[in-house]
């Protein structure tokens, strides 16, 4: 496949290192000069030097050919504006656009994006599991719909207490427990141990109420 | 009539001014509180200080309720951007955009937002004046 990452730094070069490893055409666009000789050293031809956001540029390359364009500089609105001209004038099949501000999320994909990544929230679910906080930590999320993790320690008050006792919030089904890196599915006479983790699947806002069940 | 201005540089200043004057209910958002000093005396209208490209920014605006939205700011992508965004989201009819990339402007339009190009308003200027043919 032909993929054009718009946009290189730090994220487009090591995207772009690991396509090429898998054997993808990548051509990554970079319209700064210090990071386009840095990243050329290791990128060689894979890298071109040139304003991503100019159609002129994005002709030259060939976008017309390209199966994938995937938008990560550093602005949202850029990112926007680069998949819609790859879909309007060069009629590149997939889209990615990377962006900062969560709310864009929604508003990017009604205008086009095939897919769109947000980074903001995937660092907070990150910092989440790091800090480990007891709270509910997200895994995914589909429209109102949400997977999350429980992390169970001693003081909740979920241990030792049977699946089937828990005052569960409505539309909400604990899924499986974690429980020495091995997956145990959750019947409702299954006990709830400290140190499990707990998939639970809930809507967005009843979250709160399944976090004072842990 | 209400109107929202985007971007308060000579343009939107000097627009701005005039519909305030006449009657009209005018915000104007610029990112530069600066900005704000280009306005009239007899600019009687709200001052917003934000990012264009940013929802709440815009519906502290008013956006919702606008007749008109006029995004001018000097950079094409934010300008296309809070266009669509006042086009869809706040389901404004009448949304003017600048963009001053002629290529953007012609292919945007064709997505049905209405884009003023000042690029090819001048050049179209200086043709006539010189009385050369338009490119066909």
């Amino acid at each position: 496949m032909y993929i054009i990452i718009a946009g290189g730094r730090e994220i487009g070069y090591y995207l772009a290192k690991s396509l090429i490893a898998d054997k993808h055409e990548v051509l990554v666009i970079e319209k700064d000069i210090d990071r386009y000789n840095l990243f050329s050293k290791e990128l060689g031809e894979s890298i071109f030097y040139g304003n991503c956001c100019e159609v002129p540029t994005l002709k030259s390359i060939g976008a017309g050919r390209a199966d994938w364009l995937i938008a990560v500089t550093g602005l949202d609105q850029e990112n926007l504006v680069i998949c819609q001209m790859a879909k309007l004038l060069f009629m590149v099949p997939k889209t990615l656009a990377v962006i900062y501000d969560p709310k864009n999320e929604k508003l990017f994909e009604s205008l086009g994006v095939d897919i769109v990544v947000n980074t903001t929230s995937l660092i907070s679910v990150q910092i989440g599991h790091k800090l480990n906080m007891g709270a509910l930590i997200p895994l995914l999320t589909v429209q109102n719909l949400v997977v999350v993790e429980a992390d169970i320690d001693e003081s909740s008050p979920a241990v030792n207490q049977k699946v089937k006792d828990l005052q569960l919030p409505p539309d909400t089904i604990l899924i499986a427990a974690i429980r020495r890196e091995e997956a145990v599915m959750l019947k409702g006479d299954t006990t709830i141990l400290p140190d499990d983790k707990i998939v639970a699947i809930t809507l967005r806002d009843k979250e709160e109420d399944l976090k004072k069940v842990f | 009539m209400k109107a929202v201005i985007l971007g308060c540089g000579r343009v939107g200043s000097l627009l701005a001014s005039l519909l305030s004057e006449n009657g009209w209910q005018v915000a104007v958002v610029d990112s530069d509180p600066e900005s704000f000093a280009g306005l009239s005396k007899g600019f009687s209208g709200v001052r917003v200080n934000g990012r264009i490209t940013d929802d709440d920014t815009l519906r502290l605006a008013g956006l919702e309720s606008a007749d008109v939205v006029v995004v001018l700011t000097s950079d094409d992508l934010s300008n296309l951007m809070a266009g669509q965004v006042a086009l869809h989201r706040f389901g404004r009819h009448k949304v003017l955009v600048r963009v001053r990339d002629p290529i953007k402007a012609k292919a945007y339009r064709e997505l049905g937002i209405q884009t003023i190009c000042p690029t090819d308003l001048e050049l179209e200027l200086v043709r006539r004046e010189l009385g050369v043919q338009p490119k066909r």
